[in-house]
């Protein structure tokens, strides 16, 4: 009986990852590999003002003497950034003015994956649900941001970068590269050279943006490296809400996905960032599946401002992301709230950094960390203090699950303190899902798998209460479906 | 209803029940009662089919199936119920939405319609004013930080919700107090029902003043070494259970 379930497990698996599918349209390459000339084909195809070539230039020459970091518990084949293609885009003559205009290809698939671009759909299936405007990018291009008109205006700016680039120069080279300097990481370094598209958002002082942003990305070429990078800024007593998504199709080579986010907070304001990322997360041994080397951290620039990260990481191969906050304004605030999900072969290093600058800085970071199958999760965090930070204050909780008995979890937080007047709490717990736990939801009637779902979403409750709504619930049927044939 | 005919089951390798007979037929109420040691509880997780509680030999049959092939969610749905001596807590999981999954996954497998939300709440209301459980205590994680009392109550909440067609109670007296016993037995006879069957193990005699049993038998090394009527309980009170020691070995 136990190889029959195993071979119905191993089947249900391979149909795991609904969003594996290729869409088959004429695309726009950049010649394979890395040099010079690729970064200013870029830069020229997006019509860049000069001063933006400059920094890729720089931040090109800068990644050319750096090193791929080795200090994260990830064990993955190196990328040959030579044969890699860094600018992808669907073919289209004219840039698309509306949803009409846009290869009926794209849109289709952006359908199969329940994204609404067309502005009267509501999110599928959720009666009643608020509106939420949507940047799309398939592969190196954002192809359609909706309810642009209508967020323009209450003044907030939400555009394609590389549209901020040409539309408002000057708003973009004040912040870009503010948070995440060019040379702060080899990632970092790379993004800055190559990056093709992501999402710009600047709401004006005492606006409160009128709907939830989000940005859904598409990785769909083959070997094509994604290298978006988003700029998010809340000038004083504004708030936004954004949301990110993420989905590859199933392919045996690795890809590269290496972002930058960089979010401003000025007084007052606040910035809630939540991430569902569902990357392709290759097969049970682990061929195939997205590297997600990410660098994120926003800067509590302003007094009293305010930045909440969520994340719900269930994809990727290799994970290596550590959203982060600078808590530079007096009495700011950041939050860290991640459930991360690795199941077959996956591998995750993330956590954050918490770097209390200001006085009576506060910071909260909760982690939930689910293994199963052979994979490895790992938190690592930072919290530090400045000698001028008095009064700051961290609580961090970080709570592990293995599911059976191949998986690893590992837990390394860093704390650093320059005044002796704050104080950092941290809390660690790790359970194995127990069987007499499963034992008893299965006696009143649940089935193993439903048994582990409801199991590990009662772990993860925490942090799922603190995505907007209508993604929890999403992201509590995503967590299920990562963990379908982790027990038995 | 039930029928178990020669069981053998082994913990850990180590077998435990050791050609156990027995019949319970629908609408009736039957105890089990025995030294610590004997097997009662393996009894009923054997029945329910708890992992690494290998049968060895024997049948049962539940209604005429074979309850042995089945797993466990399936034994649930086909309605054994088993109260749990220490119930499990579940963090996060509040005691509602537990509840409410579980029933609709037993009526998912039978093929019959999911309840409603409204159903639902009416129903627990309900239930749980009978078992003076507080609504706001369902809003908490499952046993979480729940007396031992709590605990108990719950499990018959839980049972009055699903509707089983054979309840086994596994020391449900343990660590109650004598109002909270008179609660909870208030709560089993409330389902005593004529096509409803019964399974009531036990240390002590007190429980069965409560749920009053048709039929009472003597568990000791892993079998039934005498049936009787409810008289018995009250003779092994008296007497104990030294006199069957040597009889099983």
């Amino acid at each position: 009986m136990a190889a029959v379930k195993e071979t119905i497990d191993t089947v249900a698996k391979l149909e795991t990852y609904e969003h594996g599918f290729v869409t088959d349209i004429e695309m726009d390459f950049a010649p394979k590999g890395l040099n010079a000339d690729i970064v200013r084909f870029i830069s020229a195809k997006k019509n860049e003002p000069e001063w933006m070539l400059e920094m890729r230039l720089a931040a090109f020459e800068r990644w050319l003497s750096m090193e791929e970091p080795t200090w994260a518990k990830v064990d993955y084949t190196p990328v040959n950034y030579q044969d890699l293609y860094y600018y992808a885009a669907p073919k289209q003559k004219v840039a698309p003015k509306s949803l009409d205009e846009i290869d009926p290809e794209i849109l289709k698939t952006y359908e199969k994956l329940g994204i609404p671009l067309k502005e009267q759909m509501v999110l599928a299936g959720v009666e009643g649900a608020p509106k939420y405007a949507v940047d799309a990018v398939f592969d190196s291009v954002s192809v359609i941001t909706t309810f642009k008109d209508e967020l323009k205006k209450s003044g907030v700016i939400f555009c394609a970068i590389s549209e901020a680039l040409r539309e408002y120069p000057d708003l973009v080279k004040q912040y870009l590269g503010s948070v995440v300097p060019v040379s702060d990481n080899y990632f970092a370094a790379l993004n800055a050279a190559v990056f093709s598209d992501g999402s710009f958002v600047y709401v004006p002082p005492g606006v409160r943006c009128p709907m939830e942003l989000s940005t859904y990305f598409r990785i769909n070429a083959e070997n094509t490296g994604q290298f978006e990078r988003t700029l998010i800024i809340a000038d004083k007593g504004a708030y936004v809400s954004y949301l990110e998504g993420c989905t590859a199709p199933m392919r045996d080579e690795n890809q590269l996905h290496a972002a930058v986010v960089e979010l401003i907070a000025l007084d007052d304001a606040e910035i809630k960032y939540s991430t569902v990322q569902n990357w392709y997360p290759g097969d049970e041994n682990g061929k195939g599946g997205i590297y997600n080397f990410v660098t994120k951290r926003a800067d509590c620039r302003g007094a009293r401002s305010k930045v909440s990260w969520t994340q719900v990481e269930t994809g990727s191969n290799i994970t290596w992301k550590y959203p982060s906050c600078i808590l530079r304004g007096d009495d700011s605030v950041g939050e860290f709230y991640s459930i991360a999900v690795t199941n077959g072969a996956q591998q995750a290093d993330t956590g954050t950094k918490m770097i209390h600058l200001g006085k009576n800085t506060r910071s909260r970071i909760i982690s939930k960390g689910v293994s199963a199958g052979k994979s490895s999760n790992t938190y690592r965090g930072l919290v530090s203090a400045h000698a001028r930070a008095t009064g700051a204050r961290n609580f961090t909780q970080c709570d592990s699950l293995l599911i059976g008995k191949t998986c690893a979890a590992h837990t390394v937080p860093y704390v650093e303190a320059d005044t002796a007047k704050a104080q950092f709490e941290h809390e660690a717990t790790t359970t194995r899902l127990s069987e007499d736990q499963l034992f008893y939801a299965m006696q009143r009637g649940l089935t193993q798998e439903e048994a582990v779902a409801l199991l590990v979403n009662g772990f993860v409750r925490d942090v799922l209460q603190e995505l907007p709504m209508e993604f929890a619930v999403e992201a509590q049927k995503l967590v299920a479906i990562s963990l379908e044939g982790s027990v038995g | 209803m039930l029928s178990i005919q020669n069981l053998t089951a082994a913990v850990d390798a180590k077998t435990i029940l050791k050609g156990l007979t027995l019949e319970v037929p629908a609408g009736e109420v039957h105890a089990i009662m025995g030294p610590n040691g004997a097997g009662k509880s393996t009894l009923g997780y054997a029945l329910a089919g708890r992992p690494n509680y290998d049968i060895t030999g024997g049948s049962v049959t539940f209604n005429g199936e074979d309850l042995l092939d089945k797993e466990v969610h399936e034994r649930a749905a086909a309605g054994l119920y088993l109260s749990f001596q220490y119930p499990l807590e579940i963090p996060g999981v509040p005691a509602l939405t537990f509840l409410r999954t579980a029933l609709n996954s037993q009526k998912k497998l039978r093929g019959e319609a999911e309840v409603t939300a409204p159903e639902f709440l009416k129903k627990v209301r309900e239930v749980a004013k009978s078992l003076r459980i507080d609504m706001d205590m369902l809003k908490r994680p499952l046993n979480v930080g729940f007396s031992g009392g709590e605990k108990k109550r719950m499990e018959v909440l839980q049972m009055a919700m699903l509707e089983p067609k054979f309840l086994i109670l596994d020391e449900t007296d343990s660590g109650l107090d004598i109002d909270a016993l008179k609660v909870v037995s208030d709560g089993v006879n409330a389902l005593r029902a004529p096509d409803r069957g019964m399974l009531v193990i036990t240390h002590y005699q007190r429980l069965l003043d409560h749920i009053k049993p048709d039929q009472v038998h003597v568990l000791v090394a892993g079998k039934i070494v005498r049936s009787g009527g409810p008289e018995l309980a009250l003779e092994l009170e008296a007497h104990g259970y030294d006199q069957y020691l040597g009889v099983a070995a």
